[in-house]
């Protein structure tokens, strides 16, 4: 239960950084929180050659309100997102999903850029990005560059990131007025990864007809995965049992999830399948 | 915490505050791996990665000029006259052939097991090292399951039994029968294992710290693998994080890492982690029951016949046949069975060796006689409780010849009034008002159920307890016992005693444990037998002493005791649970959770408290959460504790307790029989029952995972 030898950076300046992930970026695991990293350093199922800690990196720690988007640096610890009344207030899923993250203890190191760079489908803020339609900032020496929502998460554990680039800024748009949403999952133990989830936007007239709907599983792909097809066919209509029964059917009639021994294929699609409804008629009766 | 000074005289009974907590909460216990040495090496064992393979090749070159390494260790280094590790208790001819070496010789038997071991200067070049360990395994065909295991497999098969089951059964207007499933699990104790092992070289006397449980016993291994004397050995308990039955047995590391410190003149230290602990130390609990129960049609109980196999793992570890032993002596539980036969089968398969593990052999044996009377309820349309109720013991019949036997020794109920523990346990936890709550509609998606399981225990195995008692001087006292602690409260509970009958206060008493050097002998913490006959032992010492000071002695004065029983002592309990299942996830959430326990005397009503919410925690972690799952190739897949779901705070229920001393027994001066196991023995068995309650249907097998229960949910929907 020691990782086996690695060179160690730890960088005081992005620019530092981006050089040692130019010079060093097919052989280096960079280094946020550690609540992934460290234990897979640990049990030697990761065995980069180099560390690079970004931990010195403040300036990649802020939550800001910008231009009809909030914008999170990728080293903010899951607790400042926790805890930020702009987060509260604005981004409502964020704050809900954050607390679901593992433990207190965890949400006080792990990082939210760590947690989008490892890219675990069961992961919460991934999914509840996606529902958000988050963009994300990334630098390299050679640049930077925007990755789209639905272009960042490539499969289980892979993101589209190159090498030497340095996930850096996650770019939140504030959803139209008359949005709700709701983030669910259910996992075995209090602070487990779910076995299933479901993040929920919802932009509703005031007739109470849904204008725009979000939906994105959890632990139901590879990737956090989004239902594009309910999403679509729940535009126009009235969010109640019904149609939340018929989305949540749809947006779960092509998925597969990998069983494991806490449950399989079929139990976990049947419980996100459960879970996107109980999302679905949750946010409709916020207010 | 010291507790408010009670009056000496009434100290026995009393909610004493612990002794053992002051250094606990002030973070100034030390445990195994606080130990410092002077050129201390760090060891790490290389297990095989593959269940069942025979060696083909073995180099340990490459390791040992590795950076840091002191030292690599294969079977072929250790001593011709080395034997295996021998049983410690409920041995059988024949079991030897199915011992463990300290490490593998020719086959390694389950993924896991140690086939070398290395010593560096730190635990980080001893792992580099120990993956330059390269071994050459010709793949065997593991046997993964008991009950469809080859012959040869069988390691022994025993039968207990009275009375004509076979004409009972046919003649018996009602039968039941099911093939009830117990999983592995293991008793996982907060802190993993570890030793620290150094040898004097001036007076040649070899010292382990990190001794847990059963110190003397261990040192009489050690001494014997090692060909020394015993009074070249020296084992030192620590303070010790939880045990449960597991930590504190002999084990290979138990030898290997104090022959590491003799052979390379260095103190050695070995500190398990996670991963290893889960994989190395002892498993338990996993049992086939092929059970089943004849009854007349007034619903009373005619026979019970089971056919059981125990999946003892790759070897016969150091309880031998405790395990199925204990299944089959305590079967029975609290009812009157004209005619009883248990045959139970000690099977090997190619997983990590079971062992004991809280309330051993009996969590399992309640699952299966409680889940079965739910379903001859069922097939009778009785109510539950009053089918249990009819063919309860009276208290006239005590003391009750069970008809069984423990390794051979009549099992004898001492004391009880069951009908009054069940009585006062319905009227506690409010049984009429669960089963209105019960009838009342739940949210929608939800399911509610109830359940109960009685059952009868056991306590004070292995029949004497050592004790001396000094008063100095200035009236201070010391209290010598051949108990051990693992965080039950020993100190405390023995403290109690030695006070109250000394007559003098609590806090002049000091308890020590668990150094070979200072306690002459003794037989450990295990089987809820250390209040009881340590208890008694000290009571004698004092009683002893106390009279010399009667008659003008002056101090400084000791005094020596042995208290010896022959026959053990049987507590009985009662599990109460209400719960909600929910359809869709098959969640299962405790609504309420009683136990009612008659232990007798309880020393220290706070410490059996404790004592029963910790074994509910982990009696329901058991029941909901803790699985050890094996793949087909035989490779342990919940091997770590983000897989391996033990319960935390969050997920334990909120227990209520309710003690009795309805029954004191006479086979100890103190009239107490042991508490330690109450919590967990029915817990299985009274989950089992709650949610096959609420969704009316059978249920089977532990554990209630949230996709099994949803599955049984859905046939129902």
């Amino acid at each position: 239960m020691k990782p086996p030898p690695f060179e160690y950076d730890d960088p005081a300046t992005i620019d530092e950084a981006l050089g040692l992930l130019a010079e060093h970026g097919d052989e280096a695991k960079v280094l946020a929180g550690g609540q992934s990293l460290v234990p897979l350093l640990n049990f030697r199922l990761a065995r980069p050659e180099r560390v690079v800690d970004v931990n010195r990196l403040d300036a990649l720690s802020y939550i800001r309100a910008d231009d009809g988007v909030v914008r999170i640096g990728a080293l903010t610890r899951h607790a400042a997102l926790e805890r930020s009344s702009e987060v509260a207030a604005r981004l409502p899923l964020l704050a809900n999903a954050v607390a679901f993250v593992g433990h207190v203890q965890i949400r006080n190191r792990g990082t939210v850029g760590g947690s989008v760079a490892h890219a675990d489908p069961a992961a919460e803020l991934p999914v509840a990005l996606a529902a958000l339609e988050g963009r994300y900032h990334v630098r390299s020496q050679a640049g930077r560059r925007v990755i789209a929502s639905d272009e960042m998460f490539v499969t289980h554990l892979t993101t589209s990131l190159e090498p030497d680039e340095l996930l850096v800024e996650i770019e939140v748009p504030l959803p139209p007025p008359g949005t709700r949403a709701a983030f669910v999952e259910f996992a075995r133990r209090h602070g487990d990864f779910a076995l299933g989830g479901a993040a929920v936007v919802l932009t509703l007239d005031d007739a109470g007809t849904c204008t725009r709907a979000r939906i994105a599983l959890l632990a139901a792909a590879p990737t956090p995965l989004r239902a594009y097809g309910a999403e679509t066919w729940l535009t126009g209509m009235r969010v109640d049992e019904r149609a939340a029964v018929e989305a949540a059917s749809r947006a779960v009639a092509d998925v597969h999830p990998t069983g494991d021994i806490h449950g399989g294929t079929e139990y976990r699609r049947a419980l996100v399948e459960s879970l996107v409804r109980r999302a679905l008629l949750q946010a409709a009766e916020r207010r | 915490m010291t507790a408010a000074v009670a009056p000496a005289r009434r100290l026995i009974g009393a909610r004493v505050a612990r002794k053992e907590d002051l250094p606990l909460l002030t973070g100034t216990a030390r445990f195994v791996g606080d130990v410092e040495r002077a050129g201390m090496v760090h060891a790490v064992f290389v297990r095989s990665p593959v269940a069942h393979a025979r060696i083909a090749a073995l180099d340990v070159e490459p390791a040992r000029s590795a950076p840091g390494v002191v030292g690599v260790l294969t079977a072929a280094d250790l001593p011709d006259t080395l034997s295996p590790i021998p049983i410690r208790m409920f041995s059988r001819p024949g079991l030897e052939r199915f011992l463990q070496w300290p490490l593998a010789r020719d086959t390694v038997r389950y993924s896991g097991d140690p086939v070398a071991v290395v010593v560096a200067a730190d635990r980080y070049a001893a792992e580099d090292a120990a993956e330059l360990v390269a071994v050459d395994y010709e793949p065997l065909e593991p046997v993964l399951r008991a009950d469809a295991a080859p012959p040869d497999a069988q390691a022994a098969a025993f039968v207990v039994e009275h009375g004509d089951v076979d004409a009972a059964f046919a003649e018996a207007p009602v039968v039941v029968e099911r093939r009830l499933h117990v999983h592995r699990h293991a008793a996982v104790p907060l802190e993993a294992r570890g030793l620290v092992a150094e040898l004097d070289a001036e007076t040649g006397v070899l010292t382990v710290l990190g001794a847990a449980k059963i110190p003397h016993v261990n040192r009489r291994i050690l001494a014997a693998l090692l060909g020394w004397p015993e009074d070249r050995v020296r084992l030192v308990e620590l303070h010790v994080g939880g045990g449960f039955g597991a930590r504190g047995e002999f084990y290979p590391e138990d030898f290997v890492v104090p022959f590491c410190a003799i052979r390379l003149g260095r103190p050695v230290s070995w500190i398990e982690d996670r991963e290893e602990n889960l994989r190395a130390c002892n498993h338990s609990r996993e049992q086939v029951h092929e059970i089943a129960l004849a009854l007349d049609a007034d619903g009373r109980f005619l026979a019970l016949r089971d056919r059981f196999f125990n999946d003892a793992g790759g070897y016969v570890r150091t309880h031998g046949l405790v395990v199925p032993g204990m299944t089959a002596a305590l079967l029975p539980g609290p009812y009157r069975w004209p005619a009883y036969r248990c045959e139970a089968h000690h099977v090997l398969t190619n997983k990590t060796p079971a062992g004991t593990y809280r309330a051993p052999g009996r969590y399992e044996a309640n699952f299966a006689r409680e889940r079965l009377i739910d379903v001859a309820a069922a097939e009778l349309a009785l109510d539950p409780v009053e089918l249990r109720r009819r063919n309860l013991l009276r208290p006239r019949d005590f003391p009750y010849p069970t008809g069984t036997n423990t390794d051979g020794h009549p099992v004898v109920y001492d004391t009880g009034d069951y009908p009054l523990l069940l009585d006062k346990a319905l009227e506690r936890f409010a049984w009429d008002d669960l089963r209105r709550w019960r009838a009342a509609p739940a949210a929608a998606g939800l399911r509610r159920g109830i359940g109960l399981a009685l059952f009868v225990e056991k306590s004070g195995i292995a029949k004497w307890e050592y004790a001396r008692v000094e008063v100095d001087s200035r009236g201070e006292v010391d209290v010598f016992t051949g108990g051990a602690s693992v965080g039950q409260g020993l100190e405390t509970a023995l403290a109690q005693i030695c006070a109250e009958t000394l007559d003098v206060a609590f806090e002049r008493v000091t308890v020590r444990h668990g150094d070979t050097d200072t306690v002459p002998d003794g037989m450990g913490a295990f089987g809820s037998r250390a209040a009881t006959l340590g208890g008694s032992a000290v009571l004698l010492a004092a009683d002893a002493l106390r009279k010399r000071l009667d008659a003008g002695e002056e101090a400084p004065l000791a005094e020596e005791a042995r208290f010896e029983s022959e026959d053990m002592t049987f507590p009985y309990g009662v599990h109460v649970v209400a719960v909600e299942v929910e359809e869709e996830t098959g969640q299962v959430a405790i609504h309420r959770y009683g136990v009612a326990y008659d232990i007798g005397r309880a020393i220290n009503p706070l410490l059996v408290e404790g004592q029963i919410v910790g074994g509910v925690a982990q009696g329901v972690g058991g029941a909901l959460l803790e699985e050890l799952v094996y793949d087909d190739a035989g490779q342990l897949v919940s091997a770590s504790f983000m897989d391996y779901l033990l319960p935390t705070a969050a997920e334990a229920p909120p227990v209520e307790v309710l003690i009795t001393e309805d029954a004191p027994t006479p086979r100890n001066p103190l009239g107490a029989k042991g508490a330690g196991e109450g919590g967990a023995a029915a817990a299985g068995a009274a989950l089992a029952n709650a949610v096959a309650d609420a969704l009316g249907v059978d249920v089977d097998r532990l554990p209630l995972s949230p996709a099994r229960v949803a599955a049984l949910a859905r046939g129902t929907r």
